[in-house]
């Protein structure tokens, strides 16, 4: 058999979890490949989701997402400074709006402390509307100060490039089409680009992890699509509508329809919670927009839906029995981290490490003693200050061009996210890693800019760059004109 | 590279009409140095990438393409000593002392300081989030300008079987644009029961194309996983609700949104100026000056207008007064009128008047709410009936202009109301 490339691990799945298991994967003197179907990683549930790092009360005592969420949290508060992540700590309340729902936040403050939730406690009314102003339907809250937001793609994109840092290799647009077993063993890995040898595959394929494990003959869970639809606010319009992160009193399939500040200072409201068939569907609805509208007034009556920016949807990854799949599956050689619908995010860390360590038992492999933790700190143009952006402007002249107004982004920022590792390669990569077009424009102004950057940074025509997947095209040429001729 | 001053009589934000019909006014009331500061690698603005004919007629008295009327107003401040232009430069802020802070790839980090500051940033396009649109989100789906910006000075096209949401002036100019280009245009929808675009623009970009106009339709769900591949359309009701039922699809692979622009006022409200709810720009007075003294704005950041003639002519209100004001030839104003629209009437421009004893002619800029036949307008202080004017037809999509002697500005007191009488 030929192979394309051998490696000791392949982890199948670029989202958060996968691109977190690598990095752990990396700590260890083992070869390891991370594949991933789209053209970015993070494209997934990664992409779109409430980027919550949960304190960790809501899953029930002893299941692996009470357990790796209260990990996991702690676990961020020291990567926040190794790879350079934008994270704010910004605590988080569940408001009850009437005595019933005040009951119920006992039940969370109890099954917290169990979790090892530190320094969870019911504010009053009062203690509430002191933090969070506009909650006037609040009766009560549970506060949880060590639940804080992120950027879910930076978290993803700063874990495999950490990972590449040392030596970890991420391959896009490769899809995983089949699996060589010998004896019962998975030996190689079958792709859309030729198959990859390897001695254990980890399964984090977020939606299609159930289906990543059937290739290999593990039928031991499902994976259902469970949607939800997002608003998102205009941050100069409405920054001071909520300070951190607020949820209702818990419905029964999700942790309710919040109103949270993200990690940028804009405001969203969301999600709500569908089962879906279709493990595609992210499209956005008219009665899910007028669900999420409706139970976040009941939070802010005063929602100004004016101000609404963008509108989104993603699909958790639920699984059959609601917690987490994670370790060594019945297929020897298969280890599957799936199911990772919320508190996936905050797990992610703390699953990275459950799995390494049984990829360890397995191989066996033994921690390098030269990994590289800390990664290079990002420029982000607009929080230098004056003299700051004089001098690098004056250094490197693309960052005195500012291609996306609304969030101020320069050049020199775009052309950074496309030449680093795991480079932006799509107009929607480039805005994930720089926000240019994440502003109240949503590209319209910057959009033919960057594709332009794009394709000259690639070396490519314009009529090749993609927004996101294979065949999203944005611009063709003109069928009629034959180039430069007057 | 130029050598910049540390302080100037006159610092604008904004090379594009405005700010250029704004800069040569400024001059030729004296100013001795204006800086205008454009983001774009060129002056013009938006005209830049507007090919098509119609404009200039009120200001030029002769027809022009959009550059063609840039170009005019570039000739007019090229080659003077006392006008300085930089290219490719962003202002990221305004502060209150009127220093402005600039980045260039040439310049580096720029400050600098003016006597006067004038606000000419103009507008940008509402997007598909700010009219929440279901369905799905592929590549395809465009603002309209910034379609016509890579058609018309990129030389790519965006798709090849177009459908138009919005019967703006842009959605129709490209309409037919995209019909040139040897695209199908398969409809133009609009959710307004009439079209938001001008009547020349209906006749000229549509109906000369047999492109169907849609009134009363919208967009409920856009298809299509990587690229747009179809649309569902529905007719709505009166409160602009789609009616189940009524829903049809579309074959195409783009959307154009033509649904509205907005002032680009965020340096605007980094100053805290006062802002309107209705024009979402800065009130101003008869002279465009701010709530913040020594802040002038004129252009589509103040309103948006439906002709450029009359940015132009707002503009050069603007940087006549800049300029006196620089030169400490302004004289200080008694009377504060608040200028209020009601009735029939969505925006006036000016919001306030500051008249001096002896009175001045002020011009009034209007829109009305919802098309209207043989209404009056009618402009009121107090029980004073300053002024009024049948209105044979009056749309939402046309400014309305009247003027203000100055004799009769004697009149007003210390509020103005303009309003239709639909009974006349």
């Amino acid at each position: 058999m030929d192979f394309i490339k051998e490696a000791d691990v392949v982890v199948v799945g670029g989202g958060v979890v996968g691109c977190a298991i690598l990095r752990e994967l990396s700590k260890y003197d083992v070869k390891c490949v991370l594949l991933e179907k789209e053209p970015d990683v993070a494209c997934g549930t990664t992409k779109a989701n409430s980027a919550i790092l949960h304190a960790g009360f809501d899953a029930p005592t002893g299941s692996n997402k009470a357990i790796m969420n209260v990990l996991g949290n702690r676990l961020y508060h020291q990567l926040e400074d190794e790879l350079d992540l934008d994270i704010k700590w910004t605590g988080s309340l569940v408001v009850a709006t009437n005595d019933e729902e005040v009951e119920t936040l006992k039940e969370l403050l109890e099954r917290g402390k169990n979790n090892g939730v530190p320094d969870l406690a019911i504010l009053n009314r009062e203690e509430v509307l002191a933090k969070e102003p506009n909650l006037t339907t609040a009766v009560a809250a549970l506060w949880a100060p060590t639940a804080g937001v992120c950027w879910p793609f930076e978290a993803a994109l700063r874990f495999a490039q950490c990972a590449m840092q040392n030596g970890a290799e991420v391959i896009r647009n490769c899809r995983v089409t089949g699996f060589v077993k010998e004896d019962g063993k998975i030996i190689a890995v079958e792709t859309n680009l030729g198959v990859i040898k390897t001695k254990c595959v980890v399964n984090a394929a977020g939606v299609y992890a159930d289906e990543i494990a059937h290739l290999a003959g593990d039928d031991s869970f499902k994976i259902h699509p469970r949607k939800g639809e997002y608003i998102l606010f205009d941050k100069t319009v409405c920054n001071d509508l909520v300070y951190g992160v607020v949820f209702p009193t818990p419905a029964k399939n999700s942790k309710g329809i919040l109103v949270c500040t993200t990690t940028h200072g804009n405001t969203f409201i969301g999600p709500n919670a569908n089962d879906m068939d279709d493990k595609e569907d992210t499209s956005v609805t008219a009665p899910g927009m007028d669900q999420i509208i409706a139970s976040a007034r009941k939070l802010i009556p005063n929602l100004p839906m004016g101000a609404a920016i963008t509108e989104f949807a993603g699909l958790r990854a639920v699984s059959d029995n609601g917690d987490f799949v994670l370790g060594a599956s019945c297929v020897e050689g298969l280890f599957n981290a799936a199911g990772m619908q919320s508190p996936g995010l905050t797990a992610a860390p703390a699953v990275a490490e459950e799995i390494a360590e049984a990829v360890a038992k397995y191989l066996p492999m033994n921690k390098k003693a030269d990994f590289k933790a800390a990664l290079p700190k990002q420029v982000h143009f607009t929080r230098l200050t004056d003299s700051e952006k004089a001098d690098l402007i004056a250094k490197e002249p693309l960052f005195g061009r500012v291609i996306c107004r609304c969030e101020t982004v320069t050049e020199g920022e775009i052309v950074a996210a496309i030449k680093a590792p795991c480079g932006a390669t799509t107009v929607d990569a480039v805005k994930r890693r720089t926000r240019a077009g994440m502003g109240r424009c949503q590209g319209g102004f910057c959009g033919p800019r960057v594709t332009q950057i794009l394709a000259r940074e690639l070396g490519i025509s314009v009529a090749d760059v993609l927004k996101e997947r294979k065949d999203s095209h944005l611009y063709y040429e003109k069928t009629d004109v034959k180039g430069g001729q007057e | 590279m130029k050598e910049l001053k540390d302080l100037y009589d006159i610092v604008i934000v904004g090379g594009g009409p405005a700010g250029l019909s704004a800069a040569y006014s400024a001059w030729q009331n004296g100013a001795k140095s204006v800086l205008v500061i454009e983001r774009d690698r060129e002056l013009g603005g938006i005209l830049q990438q507007c090919i098509h004919n119609g404009f200039g007629l009120h200001h030029f008295k002769e027809e022009l393409t959009g550059p063609g009327y840039a170009h005019r107003c570039i000739e007019l401040v090229k080659d003077k000593s006392e006008i300085e232009c930089l290219t490719d430069t962003m202002v990221l802020s305004v502060e209150k002392d009127k220093t402005v802070v600039a980045v260039s790839p040439d310049h580096g980090l720029i400050k600098v300081k003016g006597k006067t500051v004038i606000l000419t940033m103009g507008c940008r396009e509402r997007t598909r989030g700010a009219i929440r649109i279901p369905g799905e989100r592929p590549a395809g789906v465009f603002t309209a300008g910034a379609a016509q910006r890579m058609v018309n000075m990129e030389g790519y096209i965006p798709g090849h079987k177009i459908v138009i949401l919005g019967s703006g002036d842009i959605g129709l100019i490209m309409a037919r644009r995209m019909s040139l280009e040897g695209c199908k245009v398969q409809a133009v929808l609009e959710i307004c029961p009439f079209s938001n675009g001008l009547t020349r623009n209906i006749v000229q970009c549509l109906n000369d194309y047999n492109i169907p106009l849609y009134l009363s339709h919208t967009i409920v769900k856009i298809h299509g996983k990587d690229r747009v591949n179809g649309i569902t359309v529905a007719k709505v009701d009166e409160k602009m609700r789609p009616i189940p039922g009524t829903e049809f699809d579309i074959d195409c692979d783009t959307v154009l949104l033509s649904v509205g622009l907005i002032p680009e006022n965020e340096l605007s409200r980094g100053l805290d100026l006062k802002m309107h709810p209705l024009t979402n720009g800065p009130v101003v007075d008869q002279h465009r000056q701010t709530s913040l003294p020594g802040f002038y704005a004129a252009g589509n950041v103040v309103h948006v207008h439906d002709l450029v003639d009359f940015v132009s002519e707002e503009a050069e209100i603007a940087g006549k007064f800049a300029a006196l004001e620089a030169q400490g030839k302004l004289d200080g104003n008694t009377k504060f009128v608040t200028v209020t629209a009601e009735k029939g009437v969505r925006t006036c421009v000016p919001q306030c008047l500051n008249l001096p004893e002896a009175g001045e002619q002020v011009r009034l800029f209007m829109r009305v709410a919802n098309p209207e036949r043989k209404v009056k307008l009618v402009v009121k202080s107090g029980d004073n009936v300053i002024l009024q004017r049948m209105l044979p037809v009056a749309k939402p999509s046309e400014m309305i202009a009247v003027d203000i002697p100055a004799a009769k500005t004697e009149l007003i007191g210390s509020s103005l109301t303009v309003f239709l009488d639909k009974e006349a």
